[in-house]
């Protein structure tokens, strides 16, 4: 168990090297932009409120320049603009703070309902509908994906094999967000089932609202199960036709327990560990998709906020989605990690590093 | 790599012309690379490169569907443009006015109506000049669809470059003086449909058409250069208009080798840059693997679209940026492979015959290790195409593309912010869609091809 323990603590430790890395990444490729556009604003401001006061009017045009010049000075100063984003003091706050999720505040509240400007909190209201979508779209696409991959796998070389490797080739080449678009065009314009806007009308007091919200995630939902799928029951299909070959299968076989059984039991249980690694990253990777999907879908959760931040350069929301996505996906890994280090019979004997 | 014979270039080809799905995959390709050449060779560069210019575009019809739906609701208008040469030229004298007068006939023989009309001159003056426009239909009534002068010449000799189009304002007025022909409802506001209905049932009117353009000129060496009369269609081209009337298939034919390039570029590079990370890291072993991998998985972890996004935000949007980006986050999952296959190679006999003899580790990786897992990458290669291609895509739909050319993915954000399919302005959007599937496609399926031929385990499975 030794071994385990001193597994986790290198596993922890490059969890947070991992965080730290791309938060820096992120923090240095935003940082120049960052200057620029607060810079840009401040000025903006600044010679708004000169010529707008009526005190000042009667400046001439030099003084009033001299002026604003002092003012954005004084302004940058303690917006700590005048040092580049990466000193030390800037750097403390955008890095550091970031990684503890104290992720500052946006100008922009009119992108929360309930209007607040404390990026943390912006994010938890977004998050739960992204995990709600993408988890449920999982889930759905698993358990299909599970029972169709493993009835393929025990048909290897048959017409249903050849169709679903061929759904495969097609599902993994066409764009989501474009099926997305289609999807939109037949259900929602040409035989008006389902709307367009995934945006639930009701309030979540209505009794309704839960079927309202069904509704309305329907198409979305549907979209990415139909994408989905294919890569899933084929990669199912591939780790169970591998299992399939094995020895223990034959034997069971020559055991006389009957074809079923071998396959939707014994077979599929001992693919499971594989299967089990890609639900969870497939799960922890969907930010970047939701990206796309949720713009195209107008689904209000953590992708659509980062297209919305793109279009206002949010920077601060921008590095905040980022670090969560990324927090989400490492620990996601830390965790498998973990299970397979923990149930790995190498690392109880030697304390072998597994990689 | 169990067995590490070496597959001769003549079995691998072999073995890929007996895979259908490789075949069909190569085939795709190469009708990629004929519209790639076909868009060099015959869709003129001159408008490849005003895509982003409106005014080019203006003669053109638009959000019209592609010609080849001709006939799926009746015969619908061709876009026809009648040229200066095409036209009957009269000129007389009256009492010094010079009278010049350009007449075109169109058999007019479609099911609908036009979808405009537009007459340009190029005239040019000392005087102001002014210009008519007739025209006769096929049950004898003369429109007077125009009269008015041109504008004043400016500083003596003046060339004057004009349009007039079917919006034109005053010809609501021209045309309001024969409302009372009709029996049936109609819309001065619409000349395009107006002149081209039957008077009885405010149908199309079908017959020869005669279009008279008349210039009386004032000054003496005053003249019309040149003059064409457009007659907007209801189809255009082999992939329709958008609604500036940009020619789709300009942008989409030329949409072909902008994809290839940057699939083939970031493809190749990227999985060579992670074979030769990973072969060294797994060769070197030790720290210096440890090391190399932890690097890897750091990228591994790296929210890709995000960070895509932000590069395109910070840094610029060319194609050629994009490659470099893509390069970047591509390189992370040959890396993995090519470590975990030069682990197996390096204990092989020969390498390890090769380290006796004194080799240097460049050379054992570049002449020995390498060598070997070339079909491998390959297939890699093939497989990872799609991926940038899908990536530039997404960027330039997100509105994030280089906005200088046009590419698949940035038609597709044009369509989408117009509401394309709302409006059911289907090809603008399915077109360049498929365009990205079917690329997609035919890379997966040599990958899948070239991979079940190089990798011995699946290998196995087909014997």
């Amino acid at each position: 168990m030794k071994a385990f323990y001193a597994f986790a603590l290198k596993r922890s430790l490059y969890l947070v090297v991992v965080l730290f890395v791309t938060l820096l990444v992120t923090v240095s490729l935003l940082g120049p932009v960052v200057d620029k556009v607060l810079t840009g604003s401040v000025v903006d401001r600044v010679t708004e409120e000169v010529n707008k006061n009526p005190k000042l009017s009667t400046l001439s045009a030099a003084e009033r320049d001299a002026l604003i010049k002092t003012l954005v000075g004084e302004q940058v100063h303690n917006l700590g603009l005048d040092e580049p984003w990466f000193s030390p003091k800037r750097l403390y706050n955008t890095v550091v703070k970031v990684m503890v999720l104290d992720l500052g505040r946006t100008n922009n509240n009119y992108q929360s309902s309930s209007g607040t400007s404390d990026i943390h909190d912006l994010i938890m209201e977004r998050l739960p509908r992204t995990i709600l979508l993408f988890g449920t779209a999982t889930a759905i696409t698993s358990a299909i994906g599970i029972y169709l991959g493993a009835f393929v796998g025990g048909r290897e070389g048959s017409i249903w094999d050849k169709l679903n490797s061929a759904y495969a080739v097609f599902s993994n080449s066409f764009p989501h967000w474009w099926v997305g678009i289609l999807m939109i065009f037949f259900f929602a314009f040409s035989l008006r089932i389902f709307p367009a806007q995934s945006l639930p009308q009701m309030l979540p007091s209505d009794p309704y609202y839960a079927v309202d919200l069904l509704y309305h995630m329907a198409l979305p939902l549907l979209t990415l199960v139909i994408v989905g799928l294919g890569s899933w029951t084929y990669g199912v299909r591939y780790f169970v036709v591998l299992v399939l070959g094995e020895d223990f299968i034959r034997a069971k076989r020559a055991a006389g327990i009957p074809e079923r059984r071998v396959l939707y039991s014994h077979a599929l249980k001992n693919a499971a560990p594989p299967i089990f690694t890609s639900v969870a990253l497939t799960m922890a990777g969907s930010f970047g998709g939701a990206v796309l999907t949720e713009t195209v879908f107008n689904w209000p959760g953590m992708g659509m906020l980062y297209y919305e931040s793109i279009g206002n350069l949010d920077i601060p929301v921008l590095i905040g989605l980022t670090y969560v996505s990324t927090l989400i996906f490492v620990i996601t890994v830390f965790i498998i990690d973990l299970a397979y280090g923990y149930f790995d019979p190498r690392l109880k004997v030697t304390g072998d590093g597994v990689s | 790599m169990a067995n590490h014979e070496v597959l001769s270039r003549k079995d691998v080809t072999r073995m890929f012309l007996r895979s259908r799905g490789g075949l069909a995959g190569a085939m795709i390709l190469l009708s990629l690379l004929l519209i790639s050449i076909y868009a060099a060779v015959a869709v003129p560069l001159e408008s490849y490169k005003q895509w982003n210019n409106p005014k080019f575009w203006q003669d053109y019809p638009q959000k019209v569907p592609p010609a080849w739906t001709d006939g799926f609701y009746g015969s619908m208008t061709k876009h026809t443009v009648l040229a200066f040469a095409d036209s009957q030229k009269s000129e007389s004298t009256i009492q010094g006015v010079r009278t010049a007068s350009y007449s075109w006939k169109i058999n007019y023989n479609y099911d609908s109506y036009p979808s405009d009309f537009i007459l340009s001159v190029t005239a040019k003056y000392s005087r102001q000049p002014i210009l008519q426009l007739d025209i006769v239909r096929p049950d004898g009534r003369d429109f007077k669809i125009y009269y008015s002068t041109l504008p004043p010449p400016q500083s003596g000799e003046f060339t004057f470059l004009g349009r007039i189009t079917s919006d034109e304002p005053s010809m609501q007025g021209n045309l309001r003086n024969y409302l009372s022909q009709f029996s049936c409802e109609q819309d001065a506001a619409k000349p395009a449909i107006m002149v081209f209905s039957g008077v009885q049932d405010c149908k199309v009117l079908k017959g020869t058409y005669t279009v008279t353009e008349t210039l009386y000129l004032f000054g003496g060496s005053d003249e019309v250069q040149d003059s064409e009369f457009i007659l907007g269609g209801q189809v255009f081209g082999l992939m329709g208009t958008d609604d500036l009337g940009r020619d789709l298939s300009v942008g989409i034919l030329w949409g072909a080798p902008v994809a290839l390039f940057i699939g083939l570029t970031v493809a190749i590079t990227s999985t060579f840059i992670g074979l030769i990370y990973g072969v060294f890291a797994g060769y070197k072993g030790r720290y210096a693997e440890e090391g190399m991998m932890r690097i890897n998985d750091i990228f591994y972890a790296f929210p890709v679209l995000p960070l895509l996004i932000i590069l395109s935000v910070s840094i610029g949007r060319s194609i050629f940026l994009f490659v470099g980006f893509f390069v970047l986050f591509g390189w992370v999952g040959m890396a993995k492979i090519g470590r975990s296959l030069a682990l197996q190679i390096k204990n092989l006999p020969y390498v390890e015959a090769s380290e006796l003899m004194g080799e240097s580790d460049t050379k054992i990786i570049t002449r020995h290790i390498i060598p070997q897992l070339l079909p491998i990458a390959f297939a890699t290669i093939a497989v990872s195409v799609p991926a940038a291609i899908l990536g530039e895509a997404a960027l330039s739909f997100l509105g994030l593309g280089d906005p200088s050319i046009p590419t698949w993915g940035r038609i597709l954000h044009d369509a989408n912010s117009a509401g394309a399919i709302a409006r059911g302005l289907w090809w603008w959007t399915m077109i360049p869609g498929l365009m990205i599937a079917l690329t997609g496609v035919a890379f997966i399926l040599i990958g899948n091809a070239l991979n079940s031929i190089v990798n011995p385990r699946s290998k196995m499975r087909n014997y």
